[in-house]
């Protein structure tokens, strides 16, 4: 399938975009969606090569890793509304209590 | 043969169990000291037994080994429950027992009314129980068994009076020097054990066994170290120089335990130890020289201090340094037998004396209770004049004083006698042997003069007591006063058995108790026979009857000078002192050798210990402990600041630690 | 009964379940129960006794399969033989001591203290019987754990520190001869063995580089617990901290876990390096001995003068086993037991006036034999037994000790730790003086009380054992002898000649000092350790 490249770059794309927002947004539902964007870059390039190889393991993980976001955003938009709550603020950077 | 020879230390064994068990119980005095005399008497009646028995043998049958039981079996290490009866061991024995039944007489008196009654007849009686494992057994291990155990009743007899500091100080001094000297004896017995095991393959601690062997052994070199370890062990045992301060202090104790331990019994283990071993100490001339010197020495600096105390007790103590002295200088100078002599005979009047000064402070005790008077009652300042009051105390006072003083016809006079003539015409030491005898005679001249002066200040002149309590003085109960009696008697005639061959050549009475003892010392005159025939040089009669006067002559002058200044011209002392303030201070206060040694090894041992503590375990040893754990604490003080909280931080290190291990995949 | 020794040893766990159902509250019955339960394995234990047969042979021997991955087999194989036994008599002899002595001392968590102290015993029992080297580890950090606690929770003011340090001391230890362990393992698995089967690893015969490595970090292991000068400064401050049972059982048994760990293991398994550092060690425990009595004689706290005097003591016991020769290793297990008895009561002791007075200070005291005389006596015997007064049980483990180490090739070593005999007089009775004699002047000391019934209960015992060891040695000597003879043979270095040609103060075979030789033999007392018997390059 020559169309294999075009797929792994859109979601090589994906998970650059998606890693450097984690990196550089401070507002913690953006970073949540910014991590979705990274586990569904990962999952694009599992079905694509699933596709590619003929093998379905890799469509098998797309469902476990849909599961653990759906499961992961639940707790963590509880944790975020959690925060909110006690601090007025969803910024990561009030979040600095685990530390030294 | 001797079968029933364990009987005789398992009676005062049973004694000191009954009376140390029970005897608080018991209550009363009579019952207790009845329990504790006798089975001293029933070990006595035994010793008597066996010592006839043995007599009944011929000469060179009159050795035995009696086990009892096996102790101890490690290995090629064998050690018995066992006796050995010899004539040695046997004329220990009477004296042990015999003047220990007459001091546990004694006691009954002495010690009526005093709290803790029970528990000085039990130790009383362990005291004899050890004394005669220590002379009975018949081997190395044994002995030290009965060695450390009369060092352990010394030191709880000597802290009876425990409520008093320099009572508890005194024990655990005379135990602490004793350990000393049992550090020595067992460093000899090991080199012994070893030495002969190794090169001969004879691994015995056995008294026999090792005599049977002795030939074995070289002369000089390791047997030299051996007896120099031994003898360090006799030093501490026997308070010799330099471990004999304990001694006098040790006179904190109650009289009769000074009477038995610290004259008649204990302080002579020194002694019978060497006499055990004689055919081991002979095999090196080197350490004869060094007994006979520390002997003699001792003789000397004891009896210079013993002339300037004025505590009754402390100036028969430092007698019986002295006199000890003495036994160490026969030892060395090879006299065995004359040392074993002089070790029965001052075993009669020390102990005679000892008793006498009991009673005198016993009286004077109980004077000064009732005139509420706090006078010392041992210082012989505070008494004289006692003749009239207590005549029986006197007369055997006085006899015991012409023992010890050496006058002729008295039992001191032959022993000393023979000491000091072996002392100058011994084969060992050469030109040596001048200086011993010229330190013998003197310390023969200051012995008069002291035990003269002790006699004079307290039984002449005026009465110098407490007026109030000079009333109520008087002679003491007879079952003080028959111990007295008996142990004078022994001083005067205690002599004829032994008398000097020189002397007995014209009365024609032969020197029974040396011919009694020649089986014990045989080995080690077989060896002089073959190893001295250079030696030996032949004095004459006229030599010996000159010195024997020289020394008489010489005690005759300490007493005469004695009367002088403490009968006759009573202001004479006074102001000696003043005329030589010093020397007096130094004799008096001892020459300062407990001071010494307080400043050269006690303070030194404890202002290390406290180094080692504070210094190595506290600061080094814990404190690297700690330090590395104080490390680790930095570092991860440091570290930990890298948890800053701030999810970016974390989440770019995460994400530059993949990039560089993609990387370097990568890039390979 | 084929598995006896697994009832011994695992009794005291049915005791913690046992407990368990017990209110916390019921101070009494916990207590009750708890002595019975030693009491009752005490009493299992004496058939071992009676049962044993005086032969070198591993006896009462259990070997089942009980882990195994793949390749890695670990049996649980227990048994017992001459130089355990003892060991495992005595545990079980000091436990219901040490329990009742606990009776009033610890009112705060009764049922978690007793649990800890089941807990111990099962612990120690199951190191002196292990023959699997894995097993022995288990046990031997299972021990670790109770004791922690017992000093951390129920310890005086300092508790923390010493529970601590008491910890990272051995634990430190345990780790290296862990890797020791394992690497012996692969060792032995390169050479047929399939199991950790202390047997097998004795016919091992390792070459002298690897035995050298592995015996230092299994020595170091056991020196800590020993515990040998200088890594005994845990030791003090565990004692000082520790309630009184802690102290009793810490001295009286788990002190004597390092140096059974040298006789049953460090030595056997690795002879060779063990005779080639028998001088360092040696040394050490010279050092020690002189050093502990040193330090004893300026303590101010009677605990800690105690603990100290069992530095000293434990000197003699490891003098005694490096002396490889029957006469010392026989001195040295005896004196293992002596001191858990006379240390034991010792503690004891300083625990009876402690409960009275809740001070150790040897300054406040003064004169208390004439208010407890009782107690002064019983004092005075085991204070008479820690200096060796021969007739009492110290004296016949210091004298074989001293004459083994003499015989053997530690002769100049044993004039010095001779003198310890001199010094450990010093120590004890001048502490004993300051105590016992005196002036009763201090008000508080006026009013105190003499030994109760129970306690005179928990000293009988042991002041009974004092004289028997001392005056009947032997079945004790000969219980163990087979065992000994056979440990004495299994370490002669057979090569050992071979190898350390003429290494200066360790001649290799018997050395036959000729009588001439001699006084140059007797001046040259070598400082200390020849450097070059010490040095691992030196064999090669």
């Amino acid at each position: 399938m020559e169309n294999l490249n075009s797929y792994l770059i859109v979601s090589a794309i994906l998970f650059s975009i998606g890693t450097i927002g984690v990196l550089t947004r401070k507002n913690a539902i953006v970073m949540f969606m910014c991590i979705e964007l990274m586990l569904n870059a990962v999952n694009l390039t599992f079905v694509a090569l699933s596709r590619h190889l003929g093998n379905m393991d890799g469509q098998v993980f797309v469902f476990f890793i849909m599961t653990v976001a759906a499961a992961e955003a639940a707790v963590g938009l509880a944790l975020m509304i959690a925060f909110f709550n006690n601090k007025e603020s969803i910024d990561v950077e009030d979040v600095n209590l685990m530390k030294w | 043969m001797f079968d029933n020879v364990w009987l005789i230390p398992l009676f005062p064994l049973i004694g000191f169990l009954i009376n140390g068990l029970f005897g608080k119980k018991i209550k009363n005095e009579t019952v207790i000291g009845g329990i504790g005399a006798f089975a001293v008497l029933c070990s006595f009646a035994v010793s008597c037994m066996t010592i006839l028995k043995l007599l009944s043998l011929p000469g060179e049958e009159r050795v035995a080994n009696v086990k009892v039981f096996t102790w101890i079996t490690s290995g090629n290490f064998n050690a018995d429950i066992a006796f050995l009866i010899d004539p040695l061991s046997c004329v220990m024995i009477m004296i042990v027992t015999g003047v220990g039944f007459l001091i546990h007489l004694y006691s009954i008196g002495y010690m009526h009314g005093e709290e803790g009654f029970y528990r000085f007849f039990a130790y009383l009686n362990l005291f004899m129980f050890s004394m005669l494992l220590l002379v009975l057994g018949n081997n190395l291990l044994l002995m030290f068994v009965g060695w450390e155990g009369v060092g352990l009743c010394s030191y709880l007899l000597i802290g009876y009076y425990f409520h008093k500091k320099s009572a508890g100080d005194a024990g655990k001094k005379a135990f602490v020097m004793n350990r000393v000297g049992d550090f020595g004896f067992l460093l000899g017995a090991f080199f012994l054990y070893w030495f002969m095991g190794q090169s001969h393959n004879v691994w015995t601690i056995q008294f026999t066994e090792i005599a049977k062997n002795a030939h074995l052994l070289p002369t000089g070199g390791i047997v030299t170290v051996i007896t120099l370890c031994f003898f360090l062990g006799a030093t501490g045992k026997s308070a010799q120089i330099p471990l004999y301060t304990w001694l006098p202090d040790a006179m904190e104790g109650p009289t009769p335990v000074s009477a038995l331990i610290h004259a008649a019994t204990m302080v002579t283990a020194g002694v019978y130890m060497i006499a055990r071993m004689n055919f081991l100490f002979i095999r090196s001339p080197e350490t004869l020289m060094v007994i006979a010197v520390i002997g003699g020495c001792t003789a000397l600096f004891a009896a210079t201090i013993g002339t300037a105390q004025n505590d009754i007790k402390r100036v028969l103590a430092y007698s019986t340094v002295s006199q000890l002295g003495y036994m160490f200088l026969a030892m060395g100078a090879g006299a065995f037998g004359a040392g074993v002599f002089h070790l029965m005979t001052h075993a009669f009047f020390k102990a005679c004396l000892f008793l006498g000064s009991g009673a005198v402070i016993h009286s004077m005790h109980g004077a000064l209770h009732h005139a509420h008077s706090h006078d010392d009652a041992q210082d012989m300042r505070n008494m004289g004049g006692l003749k009239s009051k207590m005549p029986l105390t006197f007369l055997t006072f006085l006899l015991a004083t012409i023992a010890i003083a050496g006058i002729p016809g008295f039992s001191g006079f032959f022993s000393k006698d023979e000491i000091l003539w072996q002392a100058f015409a011994n084969p060992h030491h050469g030109q040596l042997n001048y200086l011993l005898w010229g330190m013998g005679a003197v310390a023969a001249g200051l012995t008069a003069f002291y035990m003269f002066r002790l006699v004079f200040m307290t039984f002449y002149g005026e009465c110098r007591i407490n007026p109030k309590a000079k009333d109520h003085l008087h002679e003491s109960p007879m079952v003080i006063v028959i111990p007295l009696i008996v142990l004078a008697g022994l001083s005067v005639v205690g002599g004829y058995i032994g008398i000097p061959k020189v002397i007995g050549h014209i009365v024609g009475i032969p020197n029974y108790f040396e011919n009694y003892l020649e089986p014990v010392f045989k080995l080690s005159e077989e060896y002089m026979a073959q190893h001295a025939a250079h030696g030996a040089a032949h004095h004459s009669v006229v030599l010996e009857f000159g010195l024997m006067g020289v020394s008489v002559l010489i005690a005759l002058i300490g007493i005469s000078i004695a009367y002088t200044l403490y009968v006759k011209n009573t202001s004479l002392p006074a102001k000696f002192t003043a005329t030589f303030p010093a020397l007096h201070r130094a004799v008096y206060n001892k020459w300062y050798i407990d001071e010494l040694y307080d400043f050269m090894i006690v303070n030194p041992c404890k202002s290390f210990g406290r180094f080692l503590w504070k210094g190595f375990d506290v600061l080094i040893v814990d404190g690297i402990v700690n330090g590395i754990a104080n490390v680790v604490m930095g570092f991860s003080g440091v570290f930990r600041l890298m948890q800053s909280g701030m999810i970016h931080n974390y989440a770019f290190s995460m994400a530059f630690g993949v990039a560089v291990i993609l990387g370097y995949y990568i890039f390979k | 009964m084929s598995n006896l020794l697994s009832l011994t040893t695992f009794l005291p766990i049915l005791g913690v379940l046992l407990l368990l159902f017990i209110p916390k509250d019921s101070k009494g019955v916990l207590r009750g129960v708890a002595f019975a339960v030693t009491l009752v394995t005490f009493i299992v234990s004496l058939p071992i006794l009676t049962g044993f047969q005086t032969n070198a042979e591993f006896q009462f021997v259990e070997n089942v399969p009980w882990i195994a991955a793949g390749p890695f087999v670990m049996r649980y194989n227990i048994g017992l033989d001459g130089i355990s036994l003892w060991l495992v008599i005595l545990t079980t002899f000091i436990m219901p001591i040490a329990m009742l002595s606990t009776w009033t001392a610890v009112e705060e968590k009764v049922k978690e203290y007793m649990i800890c102290l089941l807990l111990l015993e099962t612990g120690m029992l199951g190191a002196f019987i292990s023959l699997d080297l894995f097993l022995f580890y288990i046990f031997w950090e299972v021990m670790l754990i109770p004791m922690y606690f017992i000093i951390g929770i129920w310890g005086g003011k300092n508790k923390i520190y010493a529970a601590v340090k008491f910890f990272i001391f051995t634990m430190v230890g345990s780790l290296l001869m862990l890797v020791a362990l394992i690497f012996l393992y692969l060792k032995g698995t390169a050479a047929g063995i399939t199991d950790f089967s202390l047997l097998h690893f004795f016919d091992l015969r390792l070459d002298l580089a690897t035995q050298i490595w592995l015996f230092l970090a299994f020595a170091l292991a056991f020196a800590i617990k020993v515990p040998m000068f200088p890594f005994h400064t845990w030791l003090p401050d565990a004692h000082t901290e520790a309630p009184t049972a802690g102290s009793v059982i810490l001295a009286a048994i788990l002190l004597k876990m390092g140096t059974y760990g040298y006789v049953r293991f460090a030595i056997p398994l690795f002879p060779d390096a063990a005779h080639k550092f028998a001088p360092l060690i040696a040394t050490l425990s010279v050092i020690g001995i002189i050093y502990a009595a040193l330090v004893a004689m300026v303590q101010e706290d009677v605990k800690k003068l105690v603990a100290y005097s069992s530095v000293a003591h434990l000197g003699f016991v490891m003098l005694g086993v490096f002396a490889f020769n029957v006469n010392g290793i026989t001195g040295g297990m005896l004196q293992m037991i002596n001191h858990g008895i006379s240390t034991g009561a010792l503690f004891l002791i300083v625990g009876f006036i402690y409960e009275r007075r809740h001070t150790r200070l040897i300054t406040d005291f003064g004169g208390l034999s004439k208010q407890m005389p009782i107690f002064a006596t019983v004092f005075m015997i085991v204070t008479l037994s820690s200096i060796g007064l021969p007739g009492t049980n110290g004296f016949v483990g210091e004298f074989l000790v001293l004459i083994g180490a003499f015989e053997g090739e530690l002769r100049w070593w044993t004039v010095v730790a001779s003198s310890g005999v001199i010094l450990s007089a010093v120590y004890m009775l001048w502490m004993f003086q300051r105590v016992m004699f005196g002036e009763l002047d201090n008000p508080k000391n006026q009013v105190l009380k003499d030994l109760n019934a129970r306690e005179i209960t928990i000293m009988v015992p042991l002041i009974a054992l004092i004289f028997i060891m001392g005056v009947y040695p032997n079945p004790f000597i000969e219980k163990m002898e087979p065992a000994i003879k056979k440990l004495v043979a299994q370490t002669k270095p057979a090569n050992m000649a071979a190898q350390l040609p003429a290494v200066p103060g360790l001649p290799a075979g018997h050395p036959m000092i000729a009588p001439e030789q001699t006084p140059s033999a007797v001046q040259a007392v070598p400082e200390v350790v020849p450097a070059a018997a010490v040095n691992p390059h030196e064999a090669k």
